[in-house]
């Protein structure tokens, strides 16, 4: 297998160019339950990434004695202890946040955001490279969460963070805090992002391609050969 | 193949899995030991911050805590809540049973002669979010208040009777099973809490007892 991305480059790729939420689509049964308002949403967001990174990181650490048939089942007792022990840790040190999150931290366990970067890298990486990915992944789960619960929570009780952002007069939008809103959010920032990532993709097109055409220019017919075989 | 070499076979594809369990469970047993004082704690603080609401009346620094066995010789505590003056006015009694997905931790309100339920809270559930843990829902939880302690309570779809709730519709089982719940608690320790009550209407304070004890 050829190295791939360095742990700079995977650190960075989580956060937005492969983002898990934005890009992956993946994780999305805490992105719709928990973003009503950002403090569930951060919490989630910190228990996932704890899950995220323990997980990678054993998993990268014993990478060179995992049985192919036996690799999931490894992953899912790694990723399944992880979650258990933020479960009793939110349960002794924030009890009101375990409750308002309820099943929501066991099921962090399903989550496949987490058993498919350690299928990904961490099986295949060093643990640098492998703990690297878990944190710009956890970054960018991070941002996916916390961007959905802004809306929600300052458009549906005029609050951000519990702070009151809007003035009172503000009709709270009942539907925002419920079902309907999350999923309504959810589509409007995927479309968003999508559209902002094909406007810069076109953008870079017409930033390289006059360069190219000059290259082209300069080239002989093997050059255009090279340049063509490159493209491919 | 031999026997051995086919376990030795086993080992070799397993063990990274046999020892990973071990060491997992170890590390899971240690947080499970370190923490649970403090979780348990919470659960406490929080019994304590619902109390008031259980029984009309009852102070949350007055209340005592009593360990009793239940009819089958179990262990079982329970809170003994006073009013103001310090005079006894109600039970509260913690109950858990299975639930839809996992169990289900109830609190009930009593009168102290047993005669009527004075009110129940849902303080631990893991229910299906959006269906089952609608039990936690006020409305739902306030039904209870009022129901006759000694006849078991039965959970129905529509038109309730005088000793029957409605189930909310997608959470049958949750509210069934939270019924069931409290029938069996209230079974079980019904003798018990009237020996108690007969013993502190008789004079005898608890709390003396208990310092006794010390």
């Amino acid at each position: 297998m050829a190295n791939g991305p360095t742990a700079s480059e995977r650190f960075l790729n989580g956060i937005l160019p492969e983002n898990p939420v934005y890009r992956q689509l993946l994780g999305m049964c805490p992105v719709l339950a928990v973003t009503a308002a950002m403090l569930p949403a951060l919490t989630m967001a910190a228990a996932t990434a704890f899950v995220l990174i323990s997980a990678n990181g054993i998993i990268s650490l014993i990478r060179g004695q995992l049985r192919p048939h036996l690799r999931i089942l490894v992953f899912t007792l790694t990723i399944a202890t992880f979650v258990t022990i933020a479960d009793r840790f939110l349960a002794a040190y924030l009890y009101e946040m375990s409750k308002v999150l309820g099943p929501y931290v066991p099921l962090i366990i399903v989550n496949c955001l987490i058993i498919s970067r350690c299928e990904i890298c961490a099986s295949k990486q060093s643990v640098r490279v492998a703990v690297a990915d878990a944190v710009g992944m956890s970054l960018g789960f991070t941002l996916a969460l916390t961007s959905i619960a802004t809306v929600r929570e300052i458009l549906g009780s005029g609050s951000w963070l519990g702070i009151r952002v809007l003035p009172e007069a503000w009709p709270n939008w009942g539907i925002m805090v419920l079902p309907p809103g999350a999923f309504l959010v959810l589509g409007l920032l995927l479309a968003a992002v999508e559209w902002w990532g094909q406007w810069r993709a076109q953008r870079m097109d017409y930033a390289v391609a006059p360069a190219m055409r000059g290259q082209q220019a300069q080239a002989t017919g093997e050059g255009m050969e090279e340049a063509n075989s490159w493209k491919a | 193949m031999t026997r051995k070499t086919k376990i030795l076979g086993y080992l070799q594809q397993a063990w990274l899995v046999l020892v990973l369990a071990c060491a997992y469970g170890g590390a899971l047993a240690g947080v499970q030991i370190s923490l649970s004082p403090r979780i348990a704690e919470n659960r406490r603080q929080e019994t304590y911050r619902i109390i008031p609401q259980l029984v009309p009346g009852a102070e949350q620094e007055q209340t005592v805590e009593l360990s009793i066995s239940d009819r089958h010789g179990n262990p079982a505590r329970v809170y003994q809540t006073r009013d103001a003056e310090g005079q006894p006015n109600g039970w509260v009694v913690p109950a858990k049973g299975p639930g839809f997905a996992d169990d289900i931790g109830l609190l009930i309100g009593l009168d102290p002669p047993l005669n009527k339920i004075t009110g129940m809270y849902v303080l631990d559930q893991r229910e299906t979010p959006g269906l089952g843990d609608f039990i936690r829902d006020a409305d739902f939880q306030r039904q209870f208040r009022g129901k006759a302690a000694d006849t078991p309570i039965e959970a129905v779809k529509a038109d309730p009777g005088e000793q029957q709730i409605t189930v909310l519709s997608g959470a049958t089982v949750s509210s069934s099973s939270v019924c069931e719940i409290v029938n069996t608690a209230l079974a079980n320790l019904r003798e018990p809490l009237l020996q108690e009550w007969a013993r502190a209407s008789a004079g005898a304070d608890p709390r003396d007892e208990a310092e006794a004890a010390w």
